[in-house]
């Protein structure tokens, strides 16, 4: 496997990330995999990741304007961005989180 | 065409004045609705009138989705109708979502589905208990995403679910250019369609309505026309009902004992309609305002719509004929409806009329004149709108009183109106102005009164201050030796 170089951020800071899954289906592990062996590779520390079940808090996903799920939302940094699906397509996710490295 | 009620499906009354008839009863129970129609031609009011209804009438609470507006946008937007959507939710009886999707904002990575769609809705019928679902517009979840087979089939599932949870629901969806909507919505909504459509003709607007699909139902074929306006929205049903509406044998005046005793029976019929045409000054409002007094002094209540004249002139013009209407309009038993003509188009006018007569529960309407309101449609509408106010007046047993204005006193039946509403009414009168020795001499007569012997003898027709003298021709003495002045 490729060695991937340090991340680093333009803005600096943490990534916020909130995962949105409906209960633990297939598609919820496969989505909770992905996005977790993703922050593990690429943004080590500098990432803060919260798993939301929404049959557990069916009144988040009014409050977090979320239809599709899974649903991962980038509050932070600015601008906030949403991903939808399993994350399987690693490098549309790094450019979805718009994570900037240094090489 | 009269809807049976007795159908195997249970009903949801809409709310929606007309609708309910036309549909035997409302919406299907317990099932998805598909309202489609190009963009402003009324979906969300539709809807939205749905809901409150359902909440102000039914005691059903309803949760609305709104997939465009904001919920503070379609609060103020149906406010001027006078639906206080801040009201119902304070109560917890309406609850409004809106759903946000920004695909600017929204990266597609891998599968997914709908679920936290489903999760809103449930939440959001759970929380109050909703009985009544809409949609606005569920197609906007397309707007812009790449996986449209994986959506649709949601859309199904989703569809399904609503149908399992209970919830008669309503989805819009836009009109699309080779189906009734852009996704081909109507294809999962297999219950009840309704298609939706606004269009100018003539510079007048005019909105219609028709039931595409309605499984298990009879149901109205027609394009029915239909209003929004400061009360919401209502349909006027243009097909008639069947004749068979309750006669009466009680005899009334027409608030003229000289044009009474023209009749055997002294009177006119209870319930029955009268024409009276007649070129222009031929007396035909006098004839109406005695017709509207009579009434009045029955102590029964009387509608008169003046499409001519403001209610303060036609008081002050009756009054120098010795007609005072006045203090029937102070005790509310008269009540004068003056628009122009040109105002709206028919559909509005007659949908007015309706109304009207729903609201004042009157014994007497008296439309001067129906002429004029015929000249704003077109010839194909005229006669089956006319014929759907007659029956309309029949039903509620009315005694109908219209005018209307010709132009040719020597071939009446090519007008339009004489046309249309002369073989309906059952007394038609006309009245003449004609020029002998250099003097206009006014004349009435009889044309025709169902079920009721007539003079067929020309009267004299002459106007003073006191009101209106009939006088039997002087060079043939009347067989009926009927009484001249009043």
């Amino acid at each position: 496997m490729k060695k991937k170089p340090t991340p680093a951020f333009i803005t600096g800071g943490k990534i916020i990330l909130q995962l949105y899954v409906s209960g633990m289906t297939p598609r919820s592990m496969q989505a909770i995999e992905n996005i977790k062996r993703l922050c593990d590779e690429h943004l080590k520390d500098a990432f803060e990741l919260e798993i939301i079940d929404l049959y557990k808090n069916p009144e988040m996903a009014s409050e977090q304007q979320i239809v599709f799920s899974p649903s991962l939302i980038k509050s932070l940094p600015l601008p906030k961005r949403t991903l939808i699906g399993t994350f399987s397509d690693t490098d549309k996710v790094i450019k979805g989180l718009g994570i900037m490295f240094k090489e | 065409m009269k809807i049976q009620k007795n159908s195997n499906i249970p009903k949801t009354p809409t709310g929606i004045h007309g609708l309910d008839e036309i549909t035997g009863g409302g919406l299907p129970k317990g099932r998805p609705t598909l309202i489609c129609g190009s963009a402003g031609c009324g979906k969300t009011l539709f809807a939205v009138q749905f809901l409150v209804k359902g909440i102000t009438e039914c005691n059903e609470p309803g949760v609305f989705m709104s997939f465009e507006e904001t919920a503070r946008d379609l609060t103020e937007n149906v406010n001027s109708l006078g639906f206080d959507l801040k009201k119902l939710i304070a109560d917890k009886q309406l609850k409004i979502d809106h759903i946000r999707i920004e695909k600017s904002e929204i990266e597609e990575t891998g599968e997914y589905d709908l679920e936290g769609l489903f999760i809103r809705l449930n939440y959001a019928i759970d929380s109050i208990g909703a009985k009544r679902v809409v949609l606005d517009t569920i197609e906007s979840v397309f707007g812009g995403m790449d996986n449209t087979i994986l959506l649709r089939s949601e859309i199904r599932r989703l569809f399904q679910w609503l149908k399992d949870k209970g919830v008669t629901a309503i989805i819009t969806g836009e009109r699309g250019e080779s189906s009734l909507t852009r996704q081909g919505l109507e294809e999962y909504v297999s219950d009840c369609v309704i298609l939706l459509d606004f269009r100018v003709i003539d510079q007048i607007a005019t909105r219609r309505l028709r039931i595409v699909k309605y499984r298990g139902s009879m149901h109205g074929t027609n394009e029915y026309p239909f209003l929004i306006d400061e009360k919401g929205v209502s349909v006027l049903p243009i097909t008639s009902l069947k004749l068979e509406h309750k006669t009466s044998g009680e005899m009334i005046s027409y608030g003229f004992p000289a044009l009474d005793k023209l009749f055997k029976g002294n009177g006119y019929y209870r319930g029955n309609s009268c024409l009276i045409t007649g070129t222009a000054g031929t007396s035909k409002t006098i004839l109406a305002s005695y017709f509207a007094l009579s009434s009045c002094k029955r102590k029964e209540s009387t509608l008169y719509f003046s499409f001519e004249e403001s209610p303060e002139q036609l008081l002050r013009n009756m009054l120098s004929v010795g007609i005072d209407l006045k203090p029937f309009l102070k005790s509310k038993l008269l009540q004068i409806h003056s628009s122009r003509p040109s105002m709206q188009g028919l559909e509005m006018h007659l949908l007015i009329i309706q109304r009207l007569i729903k609201e004042y529960d009157p014994k007497t309407v008296i439309i001067d004149p129906i002429s004029s309101l015929v000249t704003i449609g077109s010839s194909s509408e005229v006669r089956a709108m006319l014929l759907r106010l007659i029956d309309v007046l029949k039903i509620n047993q009315i005694n109908a009183l219209f005018t209307a204005l010709t132009h040719d006193a020597k071939n009446e039946h090519n007008d339009l109106t004489v046309d249309a509403v002369s073989s309906l009414a059952d007394t038609w009168i006309k009245v003449r102005n004609e020029e002998i020795n250099g003097e206009r001499v006014r004349s009435l007569f009889i044309v025709k009164s169902r079920g009721m012997g007539h003079t067929n003898a020309l009267y004299n027709l002459s106007i003073n201050e006191k009101g209106i003298g009939l006088t039997p021709p002087m060079n043939k003495p009347s067989r009926e030796k009927q009484e001249g002045l009043l």
